[in-house]
């Protein structure tokens, strides 16, 4: 058994080349701006940060060895817990990767009522992003308008699966029941009301003087480096990369929608502020095309009730409101799997967090780290 | 937590109501099911025939899993692979998707480090595997050729115990510092608690 | 020396006790209206359940505050750490000693009131520094040196500002800035007829944005609330307290609101003199204490009007950067109030008309926010995030292409171009 190198001990003093001592200050588990249980370390010269330590983790709960115990059916339910602002897009991407190793191909109906869940989902996501990132900065207001926004939205979610987050509702091979008689009138009504509150929350916010000022230039990173770092979502895209994997690989009725994908140029925290609202309105786009296009018909393939996948290994992945998430699941041909890794975007985003913070004020990290949107329940599964 | 730290409630009469842990996950392993055919795309099959050219100094195994190419290294070649794919203008690996460990501890004695990688320009992925003894699990990093394998390179040592040799910062990463165990492996009693 | 005067003693202590009384009403309500105003404008309804319209709702987190715990952190210093709220407290309230809030209607009128005002209430300063450096925390010491960098900074321009308007009035006292003063100085006689007729915000109205603006970063208001930032600092000097000892930061806080409130509406709009004398208006002769209340009254209503601004701009606004907020002190807000105060010096010393100050500033106002908007436009660049769409690669996978300009539209995505 390898042993466990020796744990090197955080410096507590640095000697700044100006004959002082940095102040290591810790941000976090506890402070309100760091979007759950995530802690960094930060070594201040005055109000710069010189160094930075991230830690994650307090949020650990063994997901993946617990799959490994559980039926894909009691997985579902797992899922939901992992990225817990993007629910339905988490449940997709196991959902599809099981469906892959199986071989099954999934009713149309069921496959629109998916896209239309997820894409709602990232409009909800990205509503909460938006929010939350104006509170770190000091905006009270923003915050309490998408929040408002988001309620709607999870309203239908309820009438949908019967829950507002945690709802179990993708099955293998289809949907858990069908969508409300009257979801299309919903929808389309609900999309109405998103429009206005984007487009509220976007001029009250988006070009404004202090925000401009506090976000432009900002944690630039470079497209080379982004994808060194596998950065994915809106901070790889906000750097010039046009990479989403709903173009590049698409996965379920995706290759039938027309959509764009914004792209930006600075790379800096407000291109991935911005790439979010448009990506919120290309949702709506989306969603529209997909209610036309839903016709009625079956919503669910024939299945085992404790699904049987055949043995073999698969890669599954979809374009979550935080970027590329993924699901490697090796099976061997059990009820349940034999391993089952999750890529968590969240988790890659928050890498190159260090090198994005030094050289900024401690007033920056919280943007900084607000502008990644990372949600800690899959950084630390 | 053992039986005597219980508390109050634990005692002998509580002791008969408990149910029997489980010990035995249930039906992980089936060794008669079938197993998944490979269907590669043409472009994988593109990427397939071009590897051993791309990768002709090292010794390499290629298959195929549902639509990806496998490819099988030895250990110690892994950094030298990845970053011969990841500079060949004809693969250009440069997004590393994923890197993880998978325990086939019981069975073969061995774990199997899986590195996904996927190349924008041409759209090609591709996985790339290496087999290390589970006793000794050790094989050089990968950080040298993408900086982001660094937390997962973390991750894995923590919960799998693999050793990534010259990775700059080995330290624990998910784990409460000073945690003894690997409990990604499946060796590690995961049901090793009563149900409450 | 005189023999002990008991009755101004009495005076002065009713005076003060009844003073305290008073700015602790307003303190309470002064809360009920910054959270009743801030869920208007957040769509929520506020306080609705203590008391009709939630109005008691301030007496409640009163009795709330009073009954919490009042901790201390173990290392602190124990003295230091509970005197700082009574320092920020005592100079937050002794400000008040020399505001007139009616004619004649002030606890001790002071001939140098302006003075004394710029100069007690700079030392609330002392307060924040030591509750951030006795904490004990980081984030306090953090938060108090934000604080004394900040307020320092910003009473610059309030004093300079305040030196324009006593070169205009040629007094120091309070009273004089709204009932008029006249001066011999020299050959030359300087009458000033008091803000009745034309409050000083049109005669200064760079002088008057200045004093707004720094009044704000003074009271660490959004958005240059920096030293209690929740979000960064975790409320800065008052992290570590509370119950009584954070209510008794809380009370200093609304004190200096209603300060900085009271003083922009006495130098700037006219103090408690109505826009034409309240006889006039009601038709008959008032009697001296009917003056004084309408007088108060009007004080008050416009007191609260500026207050709501305050509170608007934390509706509305994010928070700036600590260098950005130095910068804009100091870059933009002293040499403007420099320029207002030299202004002023030249207007009366060549004895141009009154209207040359606005015929001068405005233009300059103007010019500063259009530099500042330019320079702002080169910076955003809104375009720099682009809508790509899908298109088919040669080898039949999907790739995204940047698109022409004219497919924006196509595209329906609104404010992506503009």
């Amino acid at each position: 058994m390898p042993e466990l190198p020796a744990q090197p001990t955080p410096p507590t003093r640095i000697d700044n080349d100006h004959g002082g001592t940095d102040m290591w200050i810790n941000m976090g588990p506890q402070h309100p701006a760091t979007h759950g249980v995530f802690r960094m370390e930060l070594a201040l010269d005055s109000e710069l940060i010189v160094d930075a330590i991230s830690h994650i983790g307090y949020l650990h709960r063994g997901s993946e060895r617990l799959f490994e115990n559980e039926i894909y059916s009691q997985i579902i339910t797992l899922f939901d817990r992992l990225d817990y602002v993007s629910n339905f897009n988490n449940e997709l991407v196991l959902v599809m990767a099981v469906e892959k190793l199986m071989s099954l191909e999934v009713p149309d109906r069921a496959e629109y009522i998916r896209v239309i869940l997820c894409e709602l989902n990232r409009i909800a996501s990205h509503l909460v992003f938006i929010g939350t990132f104006a509170l770190d900065m000091g905006a009270l207001t923003p915050s309490l308008y998408t929040f408002r926004d988001r309620e709607k939205i999870l309203a239908l979610f309820e009438a949908t699966s019967g829950a507002r987050m945690m709802h179990n509702y993708f099955r293998v091979g289809g949907v858990k029941q069908d969508v409300v008689d009257d979801f299309p009138q919903r929808v389309n009504s609900l999309l109405g009301e998103l429009e206005r509150g984007i487009d509220e929350v976007d001029q009250l916010l988006s070009h404004g003087e202090v925000f401009v000022e506090r976000t432009r230039g900002i944690a630039v990173i470079d497209g080379e480096t982004a994808l060194d770092w596998g950065l994915t979502g809106a901070c790889l895209r906000a750097s010039g990369v046009a990479y989403d994997v709903r173009v590049d690989e698409p996965y379920s009725v995706y290759d039938r929608l027309d959509f764009a994908v914004p792209i930006g140029t600075a790379g800096d925290t407000w291109d991935r502020y911005y790439l979010r609202v448009l990506e919120a309105r290309q949702s709506i786009i989306i969603v529209r095309q997909a209610i036309q296009q839903m016709e009625p018909g079956p919503i669910q393939t024939k299945v085992r009730a404790i699904a049987r996948p055949p043995k073999g290994e698969v890669y599954a992945h979809a374009e979550n409101p935080r970027g590329d998430f993924a699901v490697y699941l090796v099976s061997e041909g059990g009820e349940s799997p034999y391993r089952l890794k999750v890529r968590p975007p969240s988790f890659c985003n928050l890498m190159p967090l260090r090198d994005l913070l030094i050289g900024h004020y401690v007033a920056d990290a919280v943007v900084i780290l607000g502008s990644l949107d990372i949600v800690l329940g899959e950084v630390d599964r | 937590m053992t039986t005597e730290e219980q508390g109050p409630e634990s005692g002998p009469d509580s002791e008969a109501k408990r149910p029997a842990p489980i010990t035995a996950p249930k039906g992980r392993r089936a060794p008669d099911a079938p197993t998944v055919e490979a269907a590669l795309t043409p472009s994988g099959e593109a990427l397939a025939a071009l590897l051993p050219d791309v990768l002709a100094p090292f010794e390499l195994e290629i298959g195929a899993d549902i639509d990806e190419v496998v490819c099988r290294v030895a250990p110690e070649h892994v950094a030298e692979v990845c970053a011969a794919l990841k500079s060949d203008t004809r693969t250009f690996m440069k997004y590393l998707r994923l890197i993880t460990v998978v325990d086939y501890e019981e069975n073969d004695q061995e774990f199997e480090v899986v590195y996904h990688l996927y190349s924008l320009e041409h759209q090609h992925k591709m996985v790339l595997k290496a087999r290390v003894p589970a006793a000794d699990p050790a094989l050089p990093t990968v950080t040298t050729v993408w900086r982001g394998a660094d937390w997962y390179e973390r991750e894995m040592h923590d919960l799998f115990g693999v050793v990534f040799s010259g990775h700059p910062n080995l330290v624990t990463l998910i784990l409460p510092d000073g945690f003894e165990g690997y409990p990604g492996r499946k060796s590690y009693p995961l049901h090793d608690y009563d149900e409450w | 020396m005189n023999e002990f005067n008991w009755t101004f003693v009495a005076i002065a202590v009713l005076g003060l006790f009844g003073l305290f009384s008073f700015l602790a009403t307003v303190v309470l309500s002064l809360t009920w209206y910054e959270r009743k105003m801030l869920a208007r404008i957040q769509m929520r309804v506020g306080p609705s359940r203590v008391g009709p319209h939630g109005l008691l709702q301030p007496v409640a987190d009163v009795f709330k505050l009073m009954a919490k715990e009042d901790v201390r952190p173990d290392v602190s210093s124990k003295s230091l750490f509970w005197i700082a709220p009574v320092l920020v407290l005592v100079p937050a309230f002794l400000v008040w000693i020399t505001i007139p809030f009616a004619d004649g209607l002030v606890v001790q009128p002071q001939d140098l009131g302006l003075l004394y005002v710029v100069a007690i209430s700079t030392l609330g300063i002392v307060g924040l520094l030591l509750a951030g450096y006795t904490s004990a925390s980081k984030y306090s010491v953090l938060g108090g040196i934000r604080a004394a960098a900040q307020l320092v900074s910003y009473e610059i321009p309030i004093i300079v500002v305040v030196l324009a308007i006593a070169i205009l009035v040629q007094s120091l006292d309070l009273r004089d800035v709204i009932t008029g003063n006249e001066v011999v100085i020299g050959e030359r006689v300087i009458t000033f007829n008091g803000q009745g007729a034309i409050p000083f915000a049109a005669i200064m109205p760079l002088g008057a944005v200045i004093f707004l603006i720094a009044g704000l970063a003074e009271l660490g208001r959004t958005p240059f609330d920096i030293h209690h930032a929740e979000s960064e600092v975790v409320g800065g000097p008052f992290l570590e307290y509370s119950g009584a000892h954070w209510a008794v930061f809380f009370l200093a806080e609304y004190f200096n609101t209603f300060v900085i409130a009271a003083l922009t509406v006495l130098l700037f709009f006219g103090g408690w003199s109505w826009p034409s004398p309240p006889e006039s208006i009601f038709g008959t002769a008032l009697e001296e204490w009917q003056t004084d209340a309408l007088g108060v009254a009007w004080f008050l209503f416009k007191t609260y009007l500026v207050i709501g601004l305050f509170f608007w701009f934390r509706g509305t606004y994010p928070r700036l950067r600590i260098d950005q907020l130095m910068a804009f002190g100091w870059q933009i807000l002293i040499p403007l109030s420099f320029v207002n105060l030299i202004l002023m010096a030249i207007v009366m010393f060549y004895e141009w008309p009154l209207w040359a100050m606005p015929a001068i500033s405005v233009p300059l106002l103007a010019a500063t926010a259009y530099l500042a908007a330019r320079r702002n436009d080169r910076k955003v660049n809104t375009g720099s995030v682009t809508l790509y769409r899908r298109q088919k690669r040669a080898d039949g996978g999907n790739e995204l292409v940047p698109p022409a300009a004219a497919t924006y539209e196509e595209a329906g995505a609104r404010g992506a171009g503009n």
